[in-house]
């Protein structure tokens, strides 16, 4: 019996290929103009280009290859471009187990990013330690710098990961163009003695 | 003639004589205890006499029990030529763990005695760069004694009946 085809069988729009397009925020437009606050569409652009920076260290690692890879395709939520510099990136994704000697480490990579940056804890031990509850690792790296979203799982399967990155997404969209120099997040950075 | 356990337990009596003891051969391996300040002795022996000239392991294990000799750092040697395997311990208490360094005799020693001083805190006399070398350098105990807990004692934010401990 021959396998049934359940792939691309849809006839596809000639016209828009399937493509979606972001809905435009809230504002008044009118003949030629359209206005609306600044912090929707910075928060707009910003969610829908994040660039991740990868720090994976075992195998939530390999679950990240697998999100990025064609099958699940992290590129279809604008996080296309996996950038190597922490100069460049947004988001700093921490998979795998962190040693206690890795902490500096980290800590340096994050000091690297410039603002805005956003971090996603990937999986049970870079969340809390995860299985390994010993003198040498480090039981979360929010011990070290500040963590936006955790994602469980051991490892977590890549749709897991793709709702952390959304669950950032939703941060970045929301969040206040003044967040970054207000009090609250000056404290915040302090604790972890930054700056 | 081949380098048997027999022949090199003989030669080595006799030139020791009653300072080697707890001889055995667990699964083959011909296995002694030294004195402490004998390390060297035997090691320069084993490699200039017996041709054991690859150290293939140096660790320390931890015997709470035996009052004055806690640790136990443990040599292994082996040699290339005739493919005989070799072990022996020295003893030191836990108060004052002095033994004397083997980078003189081999180099490969000075990364092991490093890890070994990490985590048993043997204080290896005459090492060139004694510190540690695989755990943080704040950290103020050895982890691998067993007067310590594995687990990691510095955390506050987690629930010990939800973790297992």
């Amino acid at each position: 019996m021959a396998r049934p085809v359940r792939f691309n069988i849809k006839q596809k729009s000639t016209t828009d290929w399937g493509i979606n397009i972001a809905e435009a925020p809230q504002g008044f437009s009118g003949e030629g103009f359209f206005t609306t606050s600044l912090d929707k569409v910075v928060g707009l652009a910003r969610k829908n280009s994040i660039w991740p920076l990868p720090f994976a260290t075992s195998c939530c690692g390999i679950e990240f290859m697998a999100t990025m890879g064609s099958h699940y395709d992290l590129a279809r939520f604008g996080s296309e471009r996996v950038g190597f510099s922490p100069r460049q990136c947004d988001l700093l994704m921490v998979m795998g187990t962190i040693a206690k000697k890795m902490g500096p480490v980290l800590k340096q990579v994050y000091l690297q990013m410039a603002e805005p940056r956003w971090v996603l804890a990937v999986g049970a031990c870079a969340s809390s330690g995860g299985i390994f509850d010993t003198y040498s690792v480090l039981q979360g790296i929010d011990q070290v710098i500040p963590v936006d979203v955790y994602v469980p799982g051991c490892p977590p399967r890549p749709e897991a990961i793709i709702d952390g990155v959304m669950k950032i997404q939703e941060l970045v969209h929301n969040e206040s163009l003044r967040r970054r120099n207000g009090d609250k997040y000056r404290l915040l950075l302090e604790s972890y003695g930054i700056q | 003639m081949s380098l048997t356990n027999e022949i090199i337990k003989t030669r080595l009596v006799e030139k020791f004589g009653d300072l080697l003891t707890e001889w055995g051969e667990p699964y083959g391996m011909l296995s002694f205890t030294a004195p402490g300040d004998h390390n060297l002795k035997v090691m320069n022996a084993l490699n200039d006499e017996f041709g054991f000239s690859f150290l293939t392991d140096l660790t320390a294990v931890h015997f709470p029990d035996r009052k004055g000799e806690e640790l136990a750092v443990v040599y292994h040697l082996h040699n290339l030529v005739e493919n005989v395997r070799i072990r022996f311990r020295i003893y030191a208490p836990v108060e004052k763990p002095d033994v004397y360094t083997a980078t003189g005799v081999f180099s490969s020693a000075n990364w092991m005695e490093r890890e070994t001083f990490d985590f048993y805190g043997v204080n290896f006399v005459g090492h060139p760069d004694l510190k540690r070398i695989l755990n943080v350098d704040e950290m103020d105990y050895f982890p691998l004694r067993k007067e310590f807990p594995l687990e990691d004692q510095t955390r506050i934010d987690k629930d010990d009946d939800m973790f297992g401990r």
